[in-house]
């Protein structure tokens, strides 16, 4: 086995391709027939029978011209991969259970579009493409995130058969680039808020915040924030409303390693924390998170909830 | 995971696929029974309207339904489903009924195979230029539909057409040299089924009033002769057939059996010649009266009809070698003169007793035969392609009543009359005259120049030739046919072409397939052996021809290979321009390192070359508005700007 994988080593020449632009040449192209290839060639061999047996002159002109067909299809279809110059791009995070999706640009420099592209990363959905001539394509490849952490782009098979279908020439792409993926969320109520920040000016007294508004109800939120009474006008036709706050004291949450149940295993904590981030983001609230050897100060906003989620991301226990 | 073979085709590319698919099937309709074709064409017809109404291809028991109809309709027809028409009605049905099937790129990789293979089958039927042009066209509409099935809706149609010429078009020389370098094998490998070649109309071994006048309405070509030397004149080209003396009051028919061998004493110089004989599914090889009997290959027999070993189904061509003046069999044997003075009792009273008076009044034979010769000449006899029907006493009738009648009218009833005043007579039939294409020297002669005439054996002369057609109208053996029919007879138009242009046009066009039938389709193991020594290649071996294509074809790829991937890089002008002002500065020793930006090198030369600073910096300027401004910019301030520099 490994005798076959030195081979394949040495001959698909697995290596990474760097994080820069490159270009497909003749050295990583590879071609062989396809199944319908295989019976087209088999097809020229009854034609050619024929054609002696029946002593048709033409007929053996047909042949050979479909021979020809054949050499030639060959030719554009290693045509069609050759001289292609790729870039990787940036991939976005995406949570653990999705799909990743890594975006590389395809330029072609050619008068001539080249058509029937397909990218496959191993393992993964295979998706079509084409670059119009003298243009660049934009591809994002997908890879199915299954673990938190980086992850990395795996080898991409970029084959085609156009334009005759009898050959198959492919190429191995190892463009250097990888995905955040964060732990899949598990959705539980927040932890009760605690005013753990000692350092409070503005310590509320009975009225605590200052009213802001409704907003709607999400499954991470506490019930205790409901506004019943709002959400009941209109003969309940509403969705649950949530009264927001702004302002006043800093009541804020500290989304803590330690709040979450021992017994579970650490990716299961990692992902009620994560559950907690995206509930405590959506509910606008103020929230710090704190893991064994990694604590991050309470703020509010996107930048913050990525930093949070980054962590859970990369966090090693 | 899809693979590519099992996806989906789209709606959009299957017209595609009808169109390969109606141009491969259609000529087909030219010799397939109607029923054949109209079910193709419904069938064709129902899958363009499924496709129309973007309706849902038909279930499995419906195609399983069709599919019966179609093996016992084929089954019904031709009594087989192997066989060649049968084998083709099938492929035609089958390439029909697989578009009521077509789900994905496999169905249609299916489709296109078919194509490509029913190409091939219309080659059975002809092979001529035409053929071969329309067969082109139809294997790129088949290519245009495999490159639009794997190109998907991004393939524009008439990029996809042109795409599929520039393949076509790039695989012609790897066909030419193929077909030059492969080595041949002459078939066939087995044997083939009783109807790989289609009956013809032609000469046949017997002749009955009407056989021959039937010949005459078609201006088919019959044969090529091309001569060593001069084309003897045309009174002498009696192109010699089977040889028939077996009377039974309407049909003349071969005696089977086998005579002495015939005995030729050459008069005149041998002529040596080719004859290219169109497929007539019969033996005997058409020579010029008469051939030598030493001829290698054919035999050559008693009654002079050279014959072949086996049946002539496709084109062939002959070396020959004939005398126009000669003895033959001077002695013959008694059994052959006696059957040829039988004649059928009782019938035809009155040319009998014609031919006993004639006996009566002189003993020389030569005597009798000039006075039947004469009977024809003076008495108001007519040449015609529509003579009266003729019964039982048909020779009476004709000679003493209708007087109207074609070759073999005139060559039965001679033969009859020389029978009866006791000189042995028999029917001889061939072709007559010919035509000569001035274009490449060929004499070319038509199904319309098929003709009988007479042979007598006289003592001391052997047998000798009469033809009395040629008392009745001797513009027939001077001018062919059209010029001894008066007009009004139903001859083929071909025939009757009096226009000059026309004419011409006529035998460029036939010059130019006879050139097509000799060098294209004609070349053989032999034409290959033959044009490979004369190229030069000492030893025509396989191994020699299989080590030259392999060069060849090497080359040839290697070469389509560069067209195919050559491509100019194109650089923008403002960067060449830059280039030129860089070369420049290298003159002046100052070297743009590769690193260094336009702007980064223009800072440097500020520091260490002040007195180039100035005019570059207007070079720098110049150079980055033209390539990087919004819009594309002017190049002339760059070029102002170069021209400045020091």
């Amino acid at each position: 086995m490994s005798v076959v994988a030195s081979l394949k080593q040495r001959l698909f020449r697995w290596q990474s391709d760097g994080s820069g632009t490159f270009r497909l040449n003749q050295r990583r192209i590879f071609i062989l027939p396809t199944r319908a290839g295989i019976v087209y060639a088999i097809t020229l061999a009854a034609m050619f029978t024929g054609a002696i047996n029946y002593n048709l002159a033409l007929g053996h002109a047909l042949v050979f011209l479909l021979t020809g067909l054949g050499l030639v299809g060959m030719l554009h279809t290693f045509r069609n991969l050759f001289a292609l110059r790729i870039t990787p791009g940036r991939s976005i995070p995406v949570f653990a259970g999705e799909t990743a999706y890594f975006p590389i640009t395809l330029r072609n420099d050619r008068k001539i579009p080249r058509l029937g592209l397909l990218l496959q990363a191993d393992g993964n959905q295979e998706i079509s493409s084409m670059v119009p001539a003298e243009e660049s394509s934009q591809i994002a490849i997908p890879v199915r995130a299954t673990q938190r952490g980086w992850l990395i782009l795996p080898r991409v098979r970029l084959s085609t058969v156009y334009p005759l279908g009898l050959l198959y020439a492919w190429s191995y792409l190892q463009p250097e680039m990888h995905c955040l993926i964060y732990p899949k969320p598990v959705f539980t109520p927040l932890p009760p808020e605690q005013s753990t920040q000692a350092t409070g000016e503005r310590q509320g007294d009975g009225g605590q915040e200052d009213f802001a508004g409704f907003r709607n109800h999400q499954p991470a939120d506490s019930l205790r924030h409901v506004a019943w009474k709002a959400s009941a006008k209109d003969g309940g036709q509403r969705p649950l409303l949530v009264k927001q706050f702004a302002g006043g004291a800093e009541l804020e949450l500290a989304l803590d390693w330690r709040l979450t149940p021992e017994a579970a295993g650490s990716e299961t904590r990692l992902a009620l924390l994560t559950g907690w981030v995206l509930a405590a983001d959506a509910a606008g609230a103020c929230y710090g998170l704190r893991l064994p050897g990694h604590e991050i100060l309470p703020q509010r906003g996107t930048p913050h909830r990525l930093r949070c989620l980054e962590a859970l991301a990369l966090y090693q226990p | 995971m899809t693979t590519p073979a099992n996806q989906s085709l789209d709606h959009q590319g299957i017209p595609w696929l009808f169109a390969a698919s109606l141009a491969t099937t259609l000529p087909h309709a030219l010799h397939q029974p109607p029923w054949l074709s109209a079910f193709t064409g419904l069938v064709l017809f129902y899958a363009i309207w499924l496709w129309w109404n973007n309706e849902r291809l038909p279930g499995r028991w419906l195609l399983v339904l069709l599919v019966g109809i179609a093996c016992g309709g084929v089954l019904l027809e031709f009594r087989t489903l192997l066989g060649r028409d049968a084998g083709v009605g099938m492929l035609v049905l089958f390439m029909a009924l697989k578009l009521l099937e077509l789900r994905s790129r496999r169905d249609a990789m299916v489709l296109v195979t078919l194509g490509y293979f029913l190409l091939l089958t219309h080659y059975f039927y002809s092979q001529s230029i035409p053929t071969g042009l329309w067969l082109i066209s139809a294997m790129t509409v088949v290519t245009a539909a495999l490159i639009r099935v794997h190109g998907g809706p991004a393939s524009a149609p008439l990029a996809t057409l042109r795409y599929a010429g520039l393949l076509t078009l790039q695989a012609l020389p790897f066909m030419l040299l193929l077909y030059v370098l492969f080595p041949r094998i002459s078939g066939p490998l087995w044997g083939l089924p009783q109807d790989a070649h289609s009956a013809r109309s032609g000469l046949t071994n017997q002749m009955s009033p009407g056989s021959f006048s039937n010949l005459a309405l078609s201006s088919e070509i019959a044969f090529r002769v091309r001569f060593d030397g001069e084309i003897p004149p045309r009174d002498r080209l009696y192109w010699r057939g089977p040889v028939m003396d077996q009377f039974d009051g309407r049909t003349w028919r071969v005696h089977g059996g086998k005579g002495q061998a015939p005995q030729i004493e050459a008069l005149s110089p041998p002529l040596t010649y080719e004859s290219t004989i169109e497929p007539n599914q019969q033996r005997w090889l058409l020579a010029l009266d008469s051939p030598t009997p030493t001829l290698k290959n054919f035999t050559v027999n008693d009654t002079l009809t050279v014959t072949n070993r086996e049946a002539i189904v496709q084109r062939s061509r002959f070396p020959l070698i004939s005398v126009t003046d000669y003895r033959y069999n001077v002695i013959e044997d008694p059994a052959t003169l006696n059957r040829n003075l039988a004649l059928p009792p009782k019938l035809n009273p009155k040319a009998r007793a014609l031919a006993e008076s004639w006996r009566s009044k002189s003993e020389n034979p030569n005597v009798t035969v000039n006075r039947a010769l004469a009977l024809f000449s003076a008495q108001d006899f007519t040449y015609t392609l529509q003579p009266p029907m003729l019964g039982e006493n048909g020779i009476d009738e004709f000679l003493f009543q209708s007087k109207r009648g074609f070759c073999e009218h005139y060559a039965a009833a001679f033969v009859v009359l020389m029978r009866a005043a006791g000189i042995p007579a028999r029917v001889v039939g061939g072709y007559q005259g010919g035509e000569r294409n001035p274009i490449d020297g060929y004499l070319v002669i038509r199904q319309s120049d098929a003709h009988a005439w007479a042979e007598v054996w006289l003592p001391g002369q052997g047998w000798v030739r009469i033809d009395p057609t040629a008392s009745v109208s001797p513009s027939r053996v001077e001018g062919g046919i059209a010029a001894a029919m008066p007009s009004g007879e139903p001859l083929p138009a071909l025939l009757t072409m009096r226009s000059d242009f026309l004419r011409t046009i006529r035998y460029r066009w036939e010059a130019i397939n006879n050139t097509w039938n000799q060098q294209v389709l004609g070349y053989n193991p032999e034409r290959q052996r033959e044009l490979l020594s004369r190229l030069g290649l000492i030893e025509v071996t396989w191994q020699n021809m299989t080590a030259l294509l392999a060069t060849l074809s090497g080359t040839l790829l290697l070469a389509v290979a560069a067209w195919t991937l050559y491509h100019q890089p194109r650089i923008d002008p403002a960067q060449r321009l830059w280039h030129i002002a860089l070369r420049r500065m290298a003159q002046r020793q100052v070297n743009c390192a590769p690193w260094e930006t336009p702007l980064a090198l223009q800072r440097r030369i500020e520091a260490e070359r002040p007195e180039l600073a100035n005019a570059f910096a207007a070079v720098v300027s110049a150079y980055l508005t033209a390539r990087y401004s919004a819009i594309p910019g002017d190049l002339q301030p760059l070029r102002d700007a170069i021209a400045r520099l020091p």
